[in-house]
């Protein structure tokens, strides 16, 4: 009975082996970090959670339901919602627009309804909205919320792509990277937003991240992946002083 | 400039987002009204035209400028409609029954097309709506025992309701109502959550996937919804030229049709109306302009060329369309004189490295 596990994954583009046979548990209600140098692979594994490649060998269960055979989609609909490591928003769109896209799984309304915007759509439209605002004053945006993304500065986008992925009410967020190409203050704000979204919404937090301080700060647990194979795993502090953690990092003392 | 002060959430669902909008519309609309009145029977029956290409327009509009996706293959859907609506017509169909029969064998047509589309993109879609395009009109051509072959068909005027649309005025009051009502449909989905999930297909599959998009289902939605409004025009469209025949329906139509999407700007639905009256008004101007030309010029591949150039010329300077030219302009007006060039430029300012092939 766990609330997401990964057994025995691995996948290998051509001769590389990407990933290599990565088991671990994440529980409800924490923040399970994976660190790990450039290319050990944590991207990768973010995207056969999200079954964009199939995976070569093992298994994904989320709430005991196997997730091996879905598409996309479906992994967005049980609630695994996504950020991307180089942002992946709707360019020509608004910030509002972006988060209401976020809404998508909870759509209630048919093609036909749609078509003659009925009371019905009408009404769940703004309850949609209202959802959506709950987000932007959550993460702040309110400034933003009309203004296309091709305009935003790289940091706002970051904080849009994490608000679009909470619009879903997902149960599992997975973090690519959140801090990359923030400056400190905007990575101390993500610190923050990260804590609340694990305390004040309840959400579980499967985090990719490089900023050891981050990290410490709202990790409870971490694993650390190299080559694509997992060196370690446990708090934030007995990672960081593991010797193969070290060595991967630093290289090998000569 | 005019800023609109927001009080509520129900005002972003709003068609008309502020008082100025009706007023111009609603002008619009008057004139539209009273035009069969005012304007003459050949100017008239140009409009009926204007509106029969805004409704195909639209449908592309869905598809290509909301959906990123692209078809080659239109005016096979316009002859579906056609000749749905040219057959039912001659066994004794009413024409409130035939026009929805017309949009939705129109739209099977076009789920089946979107079909290639979960699995092709670009170029290679293209390939594939194309020779759907030459399929249909080689079967048209082919079924004489029921299209009649290369000898096409005729058509009686629309009868509505014990009404005959013989004249001018009513059947342009039909094209305009159906047009109408095709842009409202079109505007009433892009504010709900499937218009949204069009417009997230076509800026990024892979987040939109990400977000619950069922790609496939939305793709083929989306060529159905296209085809359907394809259907509609094709019907009037029979009604209009009263006789059809394979040839009205060929590959050219279909790149014709795709002009009015990129001529009058990708992802507006201005675009497609203004698209569709530049592909009526062009050739007139032409004829117009070729009493002044020396022969040689004014020779027969005249609107050809002129439709290449301004489509090369739109392309490259404007590739936003006319609508994106009117927005500029409008936008220069408000802020004269503070308007700086570029303030449209779209910033492409971070790379995506990351793409998934
Ligand atoms: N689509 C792909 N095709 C081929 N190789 C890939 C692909 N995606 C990732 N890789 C390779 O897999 C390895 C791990 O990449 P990635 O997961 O992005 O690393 P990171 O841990 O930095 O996120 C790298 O060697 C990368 O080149
Ligand atoms: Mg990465």
């Amino acid at each position: 009975m766990s609330f997401f596990q990964v057994k025995d994954l691995g996948i290998r583009f051509g001769g590389v082996v990407a990933v290599d046979r990565v088991s671990f548990e994440v529980k409800r209600g924490e923040c399970y970090t994976i660190i790990g140098p450039n290319g050990a692979g944590k991207t990768t594994i973010f995207n056969l959670i999200g079954l964009l490649y199939p995976a070569t060998s093992g298994k994904i269960f989320f709430q005991d339901k196997e997730l091996t055979g879905l598409s996309p989609h479906q992994v967005a609909d049980l609630g695994i919602a996504r950020t991307f490591q180089n942002i992946e928003l709707f360019e020509h769109a608004t910030v509002l627009q972006n988060l209401l896209i976020g809404r998508h799984r909870h759509r209630r309304t048919a093609l036909w309804q749609e078509l003659l915007f009925t009371p019905a759509v009408r009404r769940a439209e703004l309850a949609q909205r209202e959802a959506v605002e709950k987000v932007i004053d959550f993460l702040d945006l309110a400034k933003y919320r009309d203004s296309l993304v091709a305009g935003l500065p790289y940091g706002v986008r970051k904080v849009v792509e994490l608000g679009r992925a909470l619009a879903t009410e997902p149960r599992l967020l997975l973090l690519d990277e959140p801090s990359s190409g923030l400056n400190p203050e905007e990575t101390d704000d993500m610190a923050f937003w990260i804590e609340d979204i694990k305390r004040q919404l309840g959400v579980t937090v499967l985090m990719v991240e490089h900023d050891m301080n981050l990290v410490s700060r709202v990790s409870d647990r971490v694993l650390a992946l190299n080559m694509g194979t997992v060196i370690a795993e446990g708090t934030p502090a007995e990672v960081q002083a593991n010797p193969a953690v070290i060595e991967a990092y630093l290289g090998k003392a000569a | 400039m005019r800023f609109l002060f927001k009080t509520g959430y129900a005002q972003d669902l709003r068609l008309f987002k502020h008082g100025g909008q009706v007023f111009w519309y609603g002008l619009l609309m008057v004139l539209l009204l009273a035009a069969p009145y005012a304007i003459g029977e050949y100017l008239t029956s140009q409009l009926q035209f204007i509106c029969i290409y805004s409704i195909v327009g639209l449908g592309l509009m869905l598809l290509v400028g909301f959906t990123g996706q692209i078809s080659l293959g239109h005016a096979a859907f316009l002859a579906i409609g056609a000749y749905t609506e040219a057959l039912m017509q001659a066994r004794g169909v009413p024409f409130f029954v035939s026009l929805p029969c017309a949009a939705l064998l129109s739209a099977a047509m076009g789920w089946v097309l979107g079909l290639p589309a979960l699995r092709l993109k670009g170029i290679y879609l293209a390939i594939a709506t194309l020779a759907f395009n030459v399929i249909v009109e080689e079967i048209l051509a082919r079924w004489e025992s029921l299209t009649n072959g290369n000898s096409g068909l005729n058509l009686k005027p629309i009868e509505l309701f014990g009404m005959k649309l013989d004249g001018d005025a009513g059947f342009y009051y039909l094209c305009l109502g159906l047009a109408m009502l095709s842009i409202l449909a079109v505007l009433n989905l892009l504010r709900s959550p499937t218009g949204r999930a069009f417009v997230a297909i076509r800026d990024s599959e892979i987040s939109a996937s990400c977000m619950g998009v069922n790609l496939a289902n939305y793709k083929t939605m989306s060529f159905a919804l296209s085809a359907a409004l394809a259907g509609i025009a094709g019907a009037l469209y029979a009604h209009k030229v009263t006789f059809i025949s394979p040839e009205q329906f060929t590959l050219l139509q279909s790149i014709e049709l795709v002009t009015i999407v990129i001529l009058g700007g990708v992802g507006f639905v201005h675009g497609a109306v203004l698209g569709a009256a530049f592909l009526i008004v062009l050739p007139q101007l032409i004829s117009l302009a070729k009493d002044y030309l020396p022969a040689d010029v004014a020779g027969t591949g005249l609107q050809s060329v002129v439709f290449g150039l301004v489509l090369i010329v739109i392309i490259i300077f404007e590739p936003l369309g006319l609508y994106g030219r009117w927005l500029k302009l409008r936008t220069w007006f408000e802020l004269f004189p503070f308007y700086r060039r570029g303030m449209f430029r779209r910033q492409k300012s971070y790379m995506k490295s990351e793409r998934l092939r």
